[in-house]
C-alpha cells in the first residue's frame, strides 16, 4: 500500500494522462484486411463528382503547372510545402509516443529551414534525416482507434473514418492554420496547393492509370489506397501474406 | 532464485519447449526444398533482365515481348491468372483455363511493361530476404531518378516445381490484389462471359 499523502492526489492526477498514453501506445489498432465499405453508394457518387473534378479542373491544372514552371522551381516549392508540414509531424511523432521520429523531423526542419534555404532545398535527406510521414490518422492508429469504414471524401479523395478523423484534426491544429497574419496564412495554403498540383502531374502516370484506364476506378481506387496506407501504418513488420497455392480462389484483398 | 531440480515441471515445461522449438526449426527447413539465396537470386535474375532490356534502347513495341518473355519465364504465370480470376476459375474449362492465362499472361507484360519506362537510369536493390511460411519474401528497395526510394516485395515458391515469384507489392499495393480487382470489373462488364473477357484482353494492357 503507497502511504496516503498530501501529493498523493496531484501527482496522480498529474501521472495518469501520461500513464494513459503510454497504455494506448501499447495498443495499436489492429490493421485489418478486409475492405469495409458500407456507404459504397454514397462514396461511388462522391467519387464521379472528384473524377469530375479531376478531369476538368485538377488535371488540367497540373499538366499546365507541369509544363510551364520549370523542374527546379517546382521541386523548390514542393520541398518548401514538406518543410511547413514538419511541425506538425513532430507533434504527431510526440503524441505517438515515437521520440526518435519526431527527433529526425525536427533536425530536418532546423537543417532545411536554415542551411536549406528556408526550406527551398532538402540538404537534410543527404545529411541521412529523411522525411518521415505521419499524420493525426496515425496518431488515432496508435491509440488504439480502428480504421473504421471506407470513405471517399469530396475533393481530398479516398480516406477511412479514422483517417478522415485526422485529416480534420491536422487542418486545425496544423501550426500553418496558426500563422499571425492572414497573408502568411494564404501564402501557406498557396503553396501547399502548388505542391498538390506538382504531385498530380508528378504522378500522373500512376494517377491516370488509376483514374481513367482501370475497369472499375472507384473499386481500383478503394484497393490501392487501403494497401497503402496500411502498408504504412505497419511501418516495415510483415503483412499476413495471402498464399494463392493454398486457396487460388479466396480474395487476396481479405488477406 | 532456484535451480531446477531433474524432475521438476518447470524444467520439464522448458525442455518441451525447447524441443518443440527444434522439431518445427527442422521442420520449416524440411519443408522449405528453396532457399533464401536461390530465391534472392531469382529477383536479381529478374532485375538484371529488366534493366538489360529497359536500356537497350530499343522501341517500346520492341520492348513489350521482351518483358513478356521475362515475367513467363520469372513468375508463376497460371497461378496468378488462377487467382486474378478468383471464384469464376472454378467453373471454366480446362481450355478456358489455358487460354486465359495466355491472354492474361500478355495482358500484364503490356499493362506493367509500359510502366518499367519509369525505370530508366534507375535502379533496385536486393535488400533483404525472410522465409515465410512455405515461401520467400524479397524486400528491394527501388531508387528512381528524381524520386524518394521506395519499397518493392516479391514474394517467391517453388509450390509450381520451380522458382518462380508469384506476387509483387509496390508500397504496399499487389499485383494478386489489384489483378483480382481488375479482372473481376471486367468480367462483369462482360456479364461474366469468359471467353468474350479472353478474347478482349488480347488486345488489352
Amino acid at each position: 500500500m503507497l502511504p496516503l499523502s498530501p501529493f498523493a492526489k496531484p501527482l496522480s492526477r498529474r501521472f495518469v494522462p501520461a500513464v494513459a498514453l503510454v497504455l494506448l501506445a501499447g495498443c495499436a489498432a489492429p490493421i485489418p484486411s478486409g475492405i469495409s465499405d458500407p456507404h459504397e453508394a454514397q462514396n461511388r457518387a462522391v467519387h464521379r463528382g472528384n473524377i469530375a473534378l479531376d478531369r476538368n479542373v485538377v488535371r488540367p491544372a497540373a499538366m499546365a503547372y507541369g509544363r510551364t514552371v520549370p523542374w527546379p522551381v517546382r521541386t523548390g516549392i514542393g520541398n518548401f510545402a514538406s518543410n511547413l508540414a514538419l511541425p506538425g509531424a513532430v507533434i504527431n511523432s510526440l503524441l505517438q509516443l515515437r521520440p526518435g521520429d519526431a527527433a529526425q523531423n525536427t533536425t530536418r526542419f532546423l537543417v532545411n529551414s536554415t542551411i536549406g534555404l528556408g526550406g527551398l532545398l532538402d540538404p537534410a535527406t543527404r545529411m541521412g534525416a529523411a522525411r518521415i510521414d505521419t499524420d493525426f490518422g496515425e496518431t488515432l492508429h496508435v491509440w488504439g482507434v480502428a480504421e473504421g469504414s471506407y470513405m471517399e471524401l469530396p475533393l481530398l479523395g479516398p480516406s477511412t473514418g479514422r483517417d478522415a478523423l485526422g485529416t480534420v484534426v491536422d487542418l486545425v491544429l496544423s501550426p500553418t492554420a496558426r500563422l499571425p497574419n492572414t497573408e502568411q496564412r494564404e501564402g501557406a495554403g498557396g503553396v501547399a496547393v502548388l505542391s498538390g498540383l506538382g504531385t498530380r502531374y508528378e504522378r500522373s502516370n500512376l494517377i491516370d492509370s488509376l483514374l481513367y484506364e482501370s475497369a472499375d476506378s472507384y473499386a481500383q481506387t478503394r484497393q490501392t489506397y487501403l494497401e497503402n496506407r496500411r502498408f504504412n501504418l505497419r511501418r516495415g513488420a510483415e503483412p499476413d501474406y495471402f498464399d494463392p497455392y493454398e486457396d487460388p480462389y479466396e480474395d487476396p484483398t481479405a488477406q | 532464485m532456484r535451480t531446477p531440480l531433474p524432475n521438476d515441471p518447470a524444467r520439464r515445461a522448458l525442455l518441451a519447449c525447447a524441443l518443440a522449438t527444434g522439431a518445427t526449426l527442422a521442420l520449416s527447413g524440411a519443408a522449405l526444398a528453396l532457399t533464401g539465396a536461390e530465391a534472392s537470386r531469382l529477383i536479381d535474375q529478374v532485375v538484371g533482365d529488366i534493366n538489360r532490356v529497359i536500356n537497350s534502347g530499343r522501341s517500346e513495341a520492341q520492348m513489350l515481348p521482351e518483358f513478356e518473355r521475362i515475367f513467363a519465364r520469372y513468375a508463376d504465370v497460371p497461378i496468378i491468372a488462377r487467382s486474378a480470376l478468383g471464384v469464376a476459375a472454378r467453373s471454366a474449362s480446362a481450355a478456358q483455363m489455358r487460354a486465359f492465362s495466355e491472354a492474361f499472361q500478355g495482358y500484364i507484360s503490356r499493362k506493367y511493361g509500359r510502366r518499367l519506362r519509369e525505370f530508366i537510369g534507375g535502379e533496385l536493390i536486393v535488400r533483404e530476404v525472410r522465409p515465410v511460411r512455405d515461401f520467400y519474401e524479397v524486400r528491394t528497395t527501388a531508387a528512381l531518378r528524381g524520386q524518394a526510394p521506395f519499397e518493392v516485395v516479391f514474394l517467391v515458391s517453388d509450390r509450381s516445381g520451380r522458382n518462380l515469384f508469384f506476387n509483387i507489392f509496390i508500397e504496399g499495393v499487389n499485383m494478386l490484389a489489384t489483378e483480382r480487382t481488375e479482372i473481376g470489373a471486367l468480367l462483369d462488364q462482360r456479364r461474366g462471359n469468359l471467353d468474350a473477357l479472353i478474347a478482349d484482353l488480347r488486345r488489352m494492357g
